[in-house]
């Protein structure tokens, strides 16, 4: 009997332990800091991919009187499907985050309306207008999505990385490359689309069909590729050339090192441009303008090197130091008319799979 | 059996009134255990499911079934269909192999660590497809440990993770009915000259047989729609009718080719769980239960039963379920200048910009986790206690029937349909001024939804072994119906609700599939930090997400070693 009994006490330790720790919740613990604040509530809707550093949106807070709450929805492809399901209830009043690849089926759709920007860095920002749109999206940030070799990986065999996109189809390169699938991943269809804006809308599918042959890996998604298949940036996996973006190698500088092991490709790249929009329908398109207004101020601009990966668009704020270092953007990427985007991608993507995936 | 053939029952002692007033509360009573499960999922599944399948259907106002006839005309919908049965037939049948020497080993076998090793299978269960997919993948690409296989991007290895998630399945719902088979018949059968394989097929394993098919239908309905097992280990040339309506719905929003495969896939799940149904009703009878202690046996080395699921059980644990875990364990470990637990001292910072720790985000887990198990073991009681009576009458037979297939059906439908689902249909519910999208409130909701099937599947098979006259009987010696329930089906099912639980609350722990569709205001759960975590450049984040993912795991292997204590005898009749 004794050892039952420790083991009734055991137990119900142990769901003492357990309901303690949760509070004994029935849906507990939900209560949102900050509220009661005079200004209202705004609501972000973005993708999993947001984030700022700790203060920025308090500061933000306590400046305006506004509580800032976030809605994160999987990545940006899905974000604009997601906005245009809910079109008639919005799930908040401001979206960022909507890509290039997707701007143009947010504008089609009616998703986001115009605002006006008042930032200093909206000059900046213009830069990167979807073409026919009349301010209902405004850029954030940019990036490139390009290729990136493993240096140590060429080094050890002695053999010169490649460098452009028709090195990756020699046969010195067979059996060297892994990229994330197109259709469940927004690197790789920008690669899909650098390719296009490359070879051509009668020629990028003939490049894959090259690069199947000599031996392309396809994975899942950027960190499948990135942490099982390659073989630099922390990965241990066998190929030395991924598709990541022109931010990655500072994330591969060694400890006590001061070169990165990796680099990017900047004759493969595509720009990526993230935009933020006033949703249609929102319940407080003022704050939501504000906020807008907020993203593009100095101190979120400068955050988003290291918080979001991205770079600014405003040309009043400084790069990070590994960043100018070891991240310069491409001189030269390839774009697609986001237009051109909206009315081909499905079809694009069909092609791409029946060329490559079978 | 005098007793039970004069049938001489205390209400027909108190006249026709009282009869009547009786009966009329009990069918109340039964209607409301029916009644309260099928509004839950009425409300938040089937109407989410039915707004977004509808909107697939209707153009312009206008139903519109063209979609049916053109999607149905692909030959990839044909392939795709024979990939998702074929993928979930050879899941099944791997997990079935090699859990039931399994559940054997671990549940009517006594021997030391017997309980850490019950605790430790249920992991994979848990763990998070991305971080399975690092793990398992890391094993077999070209270099990897088992590199030299040549299972990397195979079917074969699609079928081994499927196997990897769903053995504790299989071990839990057969054992938990396994180890409290009166093992007597078996030992007559051997004592009268019976091998041991033959006392086996012939009596252990027709008793046997409704667990296993209850553990066969979840199985099959977990595998058929697995959807980042498929896609991480081996990519869109296994797709499968779910992974199929995620490209449709998240990438292309073509709604009317998802709705049309999302009704495709309804229909297999449904044909799946009526073949289940009829295995079950076959074989299904009442059996002598014992306590669970009382039939455990030490391993004898002698007995070529015990040997065999020994060495099955080993090989499986330790290659099939071990290696994986311990190269996230060692990986995890790996900091970028050598050995060290640096990662794990990462779990208490705010991880940059998540703005929680995973710490804090594992005790958001464990509240939300606390929250769906309690919706579930409520729901999926009712569902297994309505479910266990066998109602003379053809037509209450058939519903009740009903009832425990549309329960299951949660398993069956693909979780971006009901994703996308709660985001149409939960703006303003049933026109009330609460956007339950952005509540946070449906998070422990979707997870329940999931888990409910896990309870019924687990409490069900024991309730349904109860020898229906030991109720008979109960109710002939004066008990009143809620007595019968409190002393007969109320003790037999607290044991297996210990089960029911620790499955219930890994399910909601580990679960992502319907979590990331839900809108997460300020606080998320363990598993979508470590997913936020591994999509970051970075050999740190990278190693931090591994030591989030091995704290899940940790954390999944203690909640269900305390529930396996909740479960032994002496506990149970107290509780």
């Amino acid at each position: 009997m004794a050892p039952t009994h420790h083991r009734t006490r055991t137990a119900a330790l142990g769901l003492a332990g357990a309901l303690a720790l949760t509070g004994c919740s029935a849906v507990g613990g939900g209560t949102d800091a900050g509220e009661g604040t005079d200004g209202g509530t705004v609501t972000l809707v973005t993708h999993e991919s947001f984030g700022l550093a700790e203060g920025i949106l308090e500061q933000f807070e306590q400046d305006t009187g506004l509580t800032v709450e976030i809605v994160q929805q999987a990545d940006s492809g899905a974000l604009v499907n997601q906005l245009v399901l809910t079109k008639d209830a919005p799930l908040g009043d401001l979206v960022y985050g909507v890509d290039n690849t997707f701007a143009s089926r947010a504008l089609d759709e009616g998703v986001v309306v115009p605002a006006e920007v008042t930032a200093p860095a909206a000059q900046d920002a213009a830069a990167y207008a979807v073409p026919g749109d009349d301010g209902a999206l405004t850029a954030i940030d940019v990036g490139d999505v390009c290729m990136n070799v493993d240096l140590t990986w060429f080094e050890e065999q002695g053999v010169e990385p490649p460098e452009t996109f028709e090195d990756l189809t020699a046969p010195q390169y067979a059996d060297l490359t892994v990229v994330p699938d197109p259709v469940t991943s927004s690197p790789g269809l920008a690669f899909v689309l650098a390719t296009i804006g490359r070879f051509g809308e009668d020629g990028w599918l003939d490049y894959w069909a090259d690069l199947r042959d000599n031996g392309l890996q396809v994975a899942d998604g950027w960190s499948e590729a990135y942490y099982t298949d390659f073989s630099g940036g922390g990965g241990e996996g066998p190929r030395p050339v991924v598709l990541s973006y022109a931010s990655s190698p500072p994330f591969t500088v060694p400890e006590g090192g001061d070169e990165p092991t990796t680099a990017a490709l900047l004759g493969t790249c595509f720009r990526q441009v993230e935009y933020a929009g006033v949703l249609a329908g929102a319940d407080n398109p003022e704050g939501a303008a504000q906020l807008l207004d907020f993203l593009l101020s100095d101190e979120v601009q400068a955050d988003i090197p290291t918080s979001m990966y991205m770079y600014p668009v405003s040309s009043s704020v400084e790069l990070p130091e590994d960043w100018a270092s070891w991240a310069p953007l491409s001189d030269e990427p390839y774009d697609v008319a986001p237009a051109d985007v909206a009315e081909h991608r499905e079809a694009w993507l069909e092609d791409w799979s029946a060329t490559v995936v079978g | 059996m005098t007793l039970l053939d004069r049938r001489v029952t205390p209400a027909a002692a108190r006249g026709p009134a009282a009869d009547r007033r009786a009966s009329v509360g009990r069918t109340l009573g039964w209607a409301a255990a029916a009644g309260v499960p099928l509004a839950f999922l009425g409300v938040f599944f089937a109407w989410p499911v039915a707004e977004i399948v509808g909107r697939g259907f209707v153009t312009d106002g206008v139903l519109d079934l063209s979609g049916v006839g053109e999607v149905l005309g692909r030959p990839r919908t044909w392939r795709i269909l024979g990939q998702t049965l074929t993928q979930a037939a050879l899941g099944t049948a791997g997990s079935l192999l090699l859990g039931i020497p399994g559940a054997y080993l671990l549940h009517r076998c006594r021997f030391p660590g017997r309980d850490a090793l019950r605790a430790v299978v249920t992991v994979p269960f848990v763990l998070p497809t991305v971080v399975v997919g690092v793990a398992f993948r890391s094993l077999l690409v070209d270099g990897g440990m088992l590199g030299g296989l040549g299972l990397d991007g195979t079917l074969a290895a699609i079928v081994l993770a499927l196997v990897f998630f769903n053995y504790a399945v299989v071990v839990r719902t057969v054992g938990g009915l396994w180890e409290r088979l009166d093992p007597r018949a078996e030992q007559a059968a051997r004592s009268l000259g019976a091998s041991p394989w033959r006392a086996f097929r012939t009596v252990t394993l027709p008793a046997l047989a409704p667990a296993i098919a209850s553990a066969a239908s979840l199985t099959f309905l977990f595998c058929a729609t697995a959807f980042g097992t498929v896609l991480v280990l081996g990519g869109r040339r296994f797709g499968t009718v779910e992974t199929e309506i995620w490209v449709q719905t998240t990438q292309y929003l073509d709604l009317r080719a998802a709705a049309v495969l999302s009704v495709l896939q309804l229909v297999v799940v449904a044909g799946a769980l009526a073949a289940a149904a009829r295995a079950r009703a076959r074989t299904e009878r009442a059996l002598d239960l014992g306590e669970p202690v009382g039939t455990a046996h030490p391993v004898r080395w002698r007995d070529p039963v015990d040997v065999t699921a020994v060495v099955v059980t080993a090989v499986t644990v330790v290659g099939l379920l071990a290696l994986p875990l311990v190269n996230l364990v060692v990986r995890s470990l790996r900091t970028p200048t050598g050995w060290g637990l640096d990662h794990y001292a990462a779990l208490a910072l705010p991880a940059d910009t998540l703005r929680v720790t995973p710490l804090a985000a594992a005790v958001t887990s464990l509240r939300v986790a606390l929250d769906a198990t309690v919706i579930a073991l409520v729901v999926g009681g009712l569902v297994a206690l309505v479910v266990s009576r066998r109602p003379r009458r053809p037509v209450l037979r058939r519903a009740v029937g009903g009832l425990d297939a549309v329960m299951m059906l949660p398993l069956g439908v693909s979780a971006v349909t009901v994703g996308f689902g709660f985001l149409v249909a939960m703006d303003a519910p049933f026109g009330l001024d609460v956007d339950l999208r952005t509540s946070g409130v449906l998070v422990p909701v979707a997870q329940a939804v999931v888990a409910v099937p896990l309870v019924v599947r687990t409490v069900l098979p024991v309730l349904r072994a109860v020898d229906p006259r030991l109720r008979e009987v109960a109710a002939t010696l004066g008990a009143p119906p809620g007595r019968v329930l409190r002393t007969v089906d109320l003790a037999m099912a607290v044991r297996s609700l210990g089960l029911a639980l620790g499955l219930a609350f890994a399910a909601s722990l580990g679960e992502f599939g319907a979590t990331s569709f839900l809108a997460r205001p300020e606080n998320p759960t363990l598993p979508v930090v470590v997913f936020r975590l591994i999509g970051r450049p970075g050999a740190e984040s990278y190693g931090t997400a591994l030591a989030a993912a091995v704290l899940l795991a940790a954390l999944t292997a203690a909640v269900v070693a305390v529930c396996e204590r909740l479960r032994t005898p002496g506990v149970g009749g107290s509780w």
